[in-house]
């Protein structure tokens, strides 16, 4: 078992989400950046699909009531074990008593922590995730939460010291956009604006979604968008011209016109933007290729 | 119909004049068993968006898969039909009485005459919107929404009728309330209303 002595300004426990249940309301969830939460669940031989905790911009205090293999992965911040420091993307041993402690990270903004057995919460429909917006899953961490260690599936613990990813860069970030569905609904001038513009992320950002603040994106055509269906990376631009770009608790639908859409593989930077940081989007071909 | 990308795994198509019966229709032809490599659809007022896998099918592949699949036509849906009881007692119905002309017990008649579809979801885990309202409850929003309409909530709204799962903000104007659990996450599957299930409301008093 896990006591949560702080639960830092958010902590939440993620796995893969819930695919394939959005005709019911119910969007995919998830950890925000997955690349980061995948490696963590390899590092301590976890299966991909195993929990664990996603914690936003640090503060996280834990102390372990038995013994556990952990790591910690994602944005970068001090890790204190007892009175010993303890490094990013390398597995360690917690022993039974101890507190593990995460300060804020130095760049980035979600860190994962993972534990061999996974985090064991009661699934709701498959899946461990807490969906803000839905309101599925267990509740944000709160103080003097006990979280039981899970008992799923595990390999062998890889022979990996540490693991040698990049930290998520402090400055500016540029990330892959697809245009479309809708950018037929934005003036020419819009969409050389959105190509070439360094937007800033705002503070009002959550797992819903980064919203970005810049000049403003003007639209071709008046009327409203019937509502349709939204993916993660969607860029939804809502009346205010101001772009907002969806993360892993998106709404399942929604009425706004979506410029462009933010590829997959940069899905985990956008889950790493923090308020002040900036964005820029690199436009990529949305052609159609031919069946082969 | 017109098929468009959405990121690197999906695509939107778009059926324009079809409207909600050319979406169901396709929704329904791809649903059971959905292709190998989508992962999810998504239907909406006009559009179905179709998730894929790219390591299992291209998106080129996917988009000549679409353009061939034929909806299945309005009159060969047939989904479950549940019947939902109502206690027509809700906050507007006396305003939807009156801005009708019908009167309350006119606009219960008319609510409770038709049989209803469920079109598609995404407001909230077991929300659907509801086809075949009569034109005459035709009626727009709120002014200024709700911040708690509470769960069970029976409402309209536009060309839509629909059901609050649970309670939260809204818009739509309350004409009743049922009791019937529209979401159990225990209940497989959790919705009761999926898109293609047919409704009809029936007054209780």
């Amino acid at each position: 078992m896990i006591e949560v002595v702080r639960p830092g300004p958010l902590t939440t426990v993620q796995d893969l989400g819930r695919p394939g249940l959005a005709a019911l309301g119910v969007g995919r969830s998830g950890a925000a950046d997955r690349r980061s939460a995948a490696l963590a669940n390899r590092l301590v031989g976890n299966l991909d699909g195993a929990a664990v905790l996603e914690t936003t911009f640090g503060g996280l205090v834990l102390r372990f009531r038995q013994v556990a293999r952990v790591v910690v992965t994602g944005a970068p911040c001090p890790v204190r074990r007892g009175r010993r420091g303890e490094a990013m993307n390398a597995p360690f041993t917690v022993w039974p008593g101890e507190e593990l402690v995460l300060g804020a990270p130095t760049s980035g903004l979600r860190t994962y922590l993972a534990v061999r057995g996974g985090i064991g919460v009661d699934k709701v429909l498959e899946s461990r995730s807490t969906d803000l917006l839905a309101g599925l899953g267990p509740a944000a961490l709160s103080e003097g939460d006990v979280l039981p260690v899970g008992r799923d599936e595990c390999g062998p613990l890889p022979s990996v010291e540490v693991a040698p990813v990049p930290d998520p860069a402090g400055f500016g970030l540029t990330v892959r956009v697809m245009p479309g569905p809708r950018d037929d609904w934005f003036t020419a001038e819009a969409l050389r604006t959105f190509a070439t513009a360094t937007y800033e992320v705002t503070s009002e950002s959550n797992r819903v979604g980064v919203r970005l603040t810049g000049p403003v994106l003007e639209r071709a055509r008046e009327g409203e968008l019937l509502s349709e269906g939204m993916v993660p990376g969607a860029i939804q631009v809502p009346p205010s011209g101001l772009p907002l770009v969806f993360l892993a608790d998106h709404p399942v639908t929604g009425g706004y016109p979506v410029i462009g859409v933010v590829l997959t593989d940069d899905l985990p930077v956008m889950a790493q933007a923090r308020p002040g940081q900036t964005v820029s989007f690199r436009l990529v071909s949305a052609a159609l290729p031919a069946a082969a | 119909m017109n098929i468009r990308r959405c990121g690197d795994q999906a695509l939107l198509v778009d059926v324009g004049d079809g409207g909600i019966d050319a979406v169901l229709g396709l929704y329904s032809a791809l649903s059971d068993p959905r292709p190998d490599g989508v992962t999810e659809l998504v239907p909406a007022a006009r559009t179905l968006l179709v998730r894929f896998d790219p390591a299992i099918i291209g998106a080129g592949e996917l988009a000549e898969l679409l353009a061939g699949t034929e909806p299945v036509p309005a009159q060969e849906m047939r989904g479950e039909l549940v019947e939902i009881p109502v206690h027509y007692d809700g906050a507007d119905l006396a305003e939807v009485g009156k801005h009708t002309g019908l009167g309350p017990d006119g606009v219960v008649e008319m609510h409770t005459a038709a049989e209803y579809t469920v079109a598609f979801g995404g407001f909230a885990p077991g929300f659907g919107y509801l086809t075949g309202l009569h034109p005459k409850l035709h009626l727009p929003r709120r002014a200024t929404p709700r911040t708690h309409v509470p769960a069970g909530a029976v409402a309209i709204a536009g060309e839509f009728t629909g059901i609050y799962p649970r309670s939260s903000p809204g818009g739509w104007q309350l004409v009743g309330r049922t009791d019937i659990p529209l979401w159990d996450p225990a209940r497989r599957p959790p919705a009761l209303l999926r898109p293609g299930t047919r409704i009809r409301f029936r007054e209780v008093r």
